[in-house]
């Protein structure tokens, strides 16, 4: 028999349990997965830490709200398939959002135990059981209601998407996701590198997805292959969007255009999406630089960044207006890249890219300073007077962030949106200005996190459920 | 999969393909596009609309085997097909009755205005063409643009066809005797960048279509951009028509020279 372990207070104040990795010398030259996780002993021993707390504190700040306890006390049980079966009562995508969640300002960062010390490696779990499951080969087949005889369409296989499509197929309904790319997963396909988050996982909680009852046609630019209102006349009773925010950003800074600069998403699609860096294996082409200069401060910038020093570069520096401190990427990936060797100059503005002969040589800089706070909270940068210096660079990333694609909206003209074109929605139901059409994600809120545009997903199926059965929703 | 129904070689590596797309030609528009993938392990790439049927749901494309897409493209056999096709994308090209047209098509460009050049004279214009090719054996589509012009001019480089000379030449020469509202490019950068040389001498409003690199055609990465009037856009959303005055056609010409090391080696390995 198992030995059971002594509950909360006997429990002896460990470190949490590191998790394996690729070395940094190694990993920077192949774009395998950095992270190995858990095995079966580590996972039982960082179980074990779990003070199942009854308030469960972790959940407050787990924007689907997972019953984390719950979780980690079946995986301390040696029960990892119950474990599983616990997060897929409320996550469709564990082994994502496992993997790519800002824990340490989610649910980590509300741990009892990390308030004198290390928090329960919350995320780290998640991966584990859901890895586990899916390794054993022996996934459980998912529960369906009777159907309801109504069909939603989703726009977008994102992660918002995907959940809300998820929970509407088990809740019964005929659900269709459209996608405009050629692969589903939106920001996880595209976007988040395989050495991140492998693309095989993606797939198999897409697949996931499906075997819930939902259909995915792919090249499908809702607004242009088909308008959004002639959806709503075919016979979809509800539509959620969920096109996240993929328009990119570009400085409007002198030299912009010249060969060699790319916005993040032209650059990590490339990679991602078209495996470009198996190019000529396969058709895309990517450029390699040798010196790379990647500008922002979120994850997009790092995912770049380490992209560009596994395709060959020799240096590859962050270029970041603010400090360490505002710098929005998750912390787990800002030392990781700082462990491969890439650079992160701060409090550094690009002013003006430089070119010869029609490609990018350069990029003049200014040094900044931290003034007053500005409306998001954190200190507005200044530039510092005459502290102009030159940065030598073949190629240059622009990951300053995205904003709304307004191809879909114009096709609704009935829609509702912000000055900014973001769909204005009910920040609970995501319902929309058109009583059936419901929004959620980043053409919301703008660009956020994963788990995030999950939990708008989540809360959409819920409304749509109500509205189309009366019902309250069952999950 | 995309079926492929029809395959012509309709010259020297110039292909047209009907393709069985009934979504695509239901919703087409003159100066719209769409996107392509062959296989797996293939790139996306644009091609413009050269013909569609609603009725019958294909579309038509006609491209010049150029390098590894194309060449895929070109191989695929009647009844097989190609893994994705999406669209129409960008916006439609802007019709309007505005008097005498003038529709300059250079190589596989003349495929691309045909569908501009025919709904121009639906909307009431008189249309000239002016088709240009290298050499005689190369202008395509001399019967269907017939069909939709009230007059053709053909001119090939080596004069094995109509006028010797360069489209470019071509279009001069006519501006000189005849007065144009409008006058329409399509073609290599390098002639639409000419051929609005020409026309702002002559102060014509010159429409040009784009052919940037593009990626995914749905405004999400900006590799197709362009500046146009001193502003970045994106040719996949913004166009691909533009005002042709307003094109800075030597960093469109730069920015499609970014791939040509890469291109090669696909080129070869394709054969």
């Amino acid at each position: 028999m198992k030995e059971q372990p002594q509950k909360s207070k006997g429990k002896p104040k460990k470190p949490r349990v590191p998790m394996r990795e690729q070395t940094p010398g190694k990993r920077a030259a192949n774009f395998d997965e950095v992270a190995l996780g858990y095995g079966e002993k580590e996972a039982l021993a960082e179980a074990f830490r779990c003070l199942q707390c009854k308030k469960k504190p972790c959940m407050a700040g787990c924007p689907v709200e997972i019953d984390i306890p719950a979780f980690t006390k079946k995986i301390e049980e040696g029960d990892f398939k119950g474990a599983a079966a616990k997060l897929k009562e409320r996550n469709n995508l564990p082994a994502i959002c496992g993997r790519v969640c800002p824990q340490e300002t989610q649910c980590e960062k509300l741990c009892t135990l990390g308030k004198k010390g290390e928090p329960v490696a919350i995320g780290r779990l998640e991966r584990f059981a859901a890895d586990f499951e899916a390794e054993s080969g022996e996934e459980e087949a998912p529960e369906r209601a009777t159907s309801t005889g109504k069909n939603v369409a989703v726009i977008g296989s994102g992660p918002a998407g995907l959940t809300c499509a998820g929970d509407l197929a088990r809740m019964g309904h005929d659900v269709t996701i459209f996608e405009a790319l050629n692969a589903p997963g939106g920001v996880l396909t595209y976007g988040i590198p395989e050495f991140r988050l492998p693309k095989a996982v993606v797939e198999r909680e897409v697949d996931y997805i499906r075997r819930l009852g939902a259909r995915i046609e792919l090249d499908q630019v809702i607004g242009c292959s088909r308008g959004m209102q002639e959806l709503l006349d075919d016979g979809f009773d509800a539509a959620f969007i969920a096109i996240g925010a993929g328009l990119p950003m570009f400085m409007n800074i002198p030299g912009e255009n010249l060969n060699g600069v790319f916005s993040a998403n032209e650059y990590l699609t490339r990679s991602n999406l078209m495996k470009a860096y198996l190019f000529p294996e396969y058709d895309t082409p990517i450029k390699h630089g040798s010196k790379v200069a990647v500008v922002g401060g979120g994850n997009v910038a790092l995912d770049s960044a380490r992209t560009a020093l596994r395709l060959g570069a020799d240096e590859v520096s962050i270029v970041y207006r603010r400090s360490r401190e505002e710098m929005p990427a998750r912390a787990e990936e800002v030392a990781h890249a700082l462990e491969e060797g890439v650079t992160i100059k701060f409090l550094t503005l690009p002013v003006r890219l430089l070119g010869k002969d029609g490609w990018v040589a350069g990029m003049e800089c200014l040094e900044m300073e931290l003034g007053e706070p500005d409306e998001s909270g954190r200190r507005r940068p200044v530039p510092i007077k005459g502290s102009e210096f030159e940065l030598d660079a073949d190629l240059v990333v622009m990951a300053i962030g995205t904003r709304a694609n307004p191809l879909l909206a114009a096709t609704l003209p009935g829609l509702q949106r912000d000055k900014r074109g973001y769909i204005d929605a009910d920040p609970v139901t995501g319902q929309t200005s058109i009583r059936e059409v419901f929004a959620g994600g980043d053409i919301v809120t703008g660009s956020a996190t994963v788990i995030e545009a999950m939990g708008a997903g989540k809360r959409s199926a819920a409304a749509i459920h109500r509205l189309l059965t009366g019902e309250q929703a069952p999950i | 999969m995309f079926k492929v129904l029809k395959r012509q070689n309709i010259a020297e590596a110039v292909y047209s393909v009907h393709l069985e797309a009934p979504q695509i030609a239901s919703r087409a528009s003159a100066g719209q596009f769409v996107i392509l993938r062959i296989d797996e392990k293939g790139e996306r790439f644009p091609l413009t609309l050269c013909d569609w049927s609603p009725d019958e749901g294909w579309i038509r494309l006609i491209f010049q085997v150029v390098g590894a897409s194309t060449h895929k493209l070109g191989r695929i056999e009647e009844g097989k097909g190609m893994l994705d096709l999406v669209g129409p994308l960008g916006r439609p090209a802007e019709i309007t009755t505005c008097g005498h047209a003038v529709c300059v098509g250079g190589g596989v460009g003349i495929a691309a205005i045909h569908p501009i050049c025919r709904e121009l004279r639906r909307a009431g214009n008189r249309v000239t063409s002016i088709l240009g090719a290298r050499t005689g054996d190369l202008v395509i589509l001399e019967d269907e643009m017939a069909a939709v012009s009230d007059k053709v001019i053909v001119a090939t480089d080596d004069g094995s066809k109509g006028i010797k000379g360069r489209v470019t030449w071509a279009l001069e020469e006519f501006l000189k005797s005849e007065r144009a509202d409008l006058v329409i490019a399509i073609g290599p950068a390098i002639m639409m960048k000419y051929t609005s040389a020409v026309t702002r001498e002559f102060e014509v409003p010159t429409r040009v279509s784009l052919n940037s690199i593009m990626l995914d055609g749905t405004g999400m990465c900006g590799t197709c951009r362009v500046e146009v009037g001193g502003q970045t856009r994106f040719a996949c959303v913004d166009g691909p028509e533009f005002d042709g005055h307003q094109v800075d056609w030597n960093l469109l010409l730069s920015r499609l020279s970014q791939y040509l090391g890469e291109e090669e080696i696909s080129r070869r390995l394709a054969r």
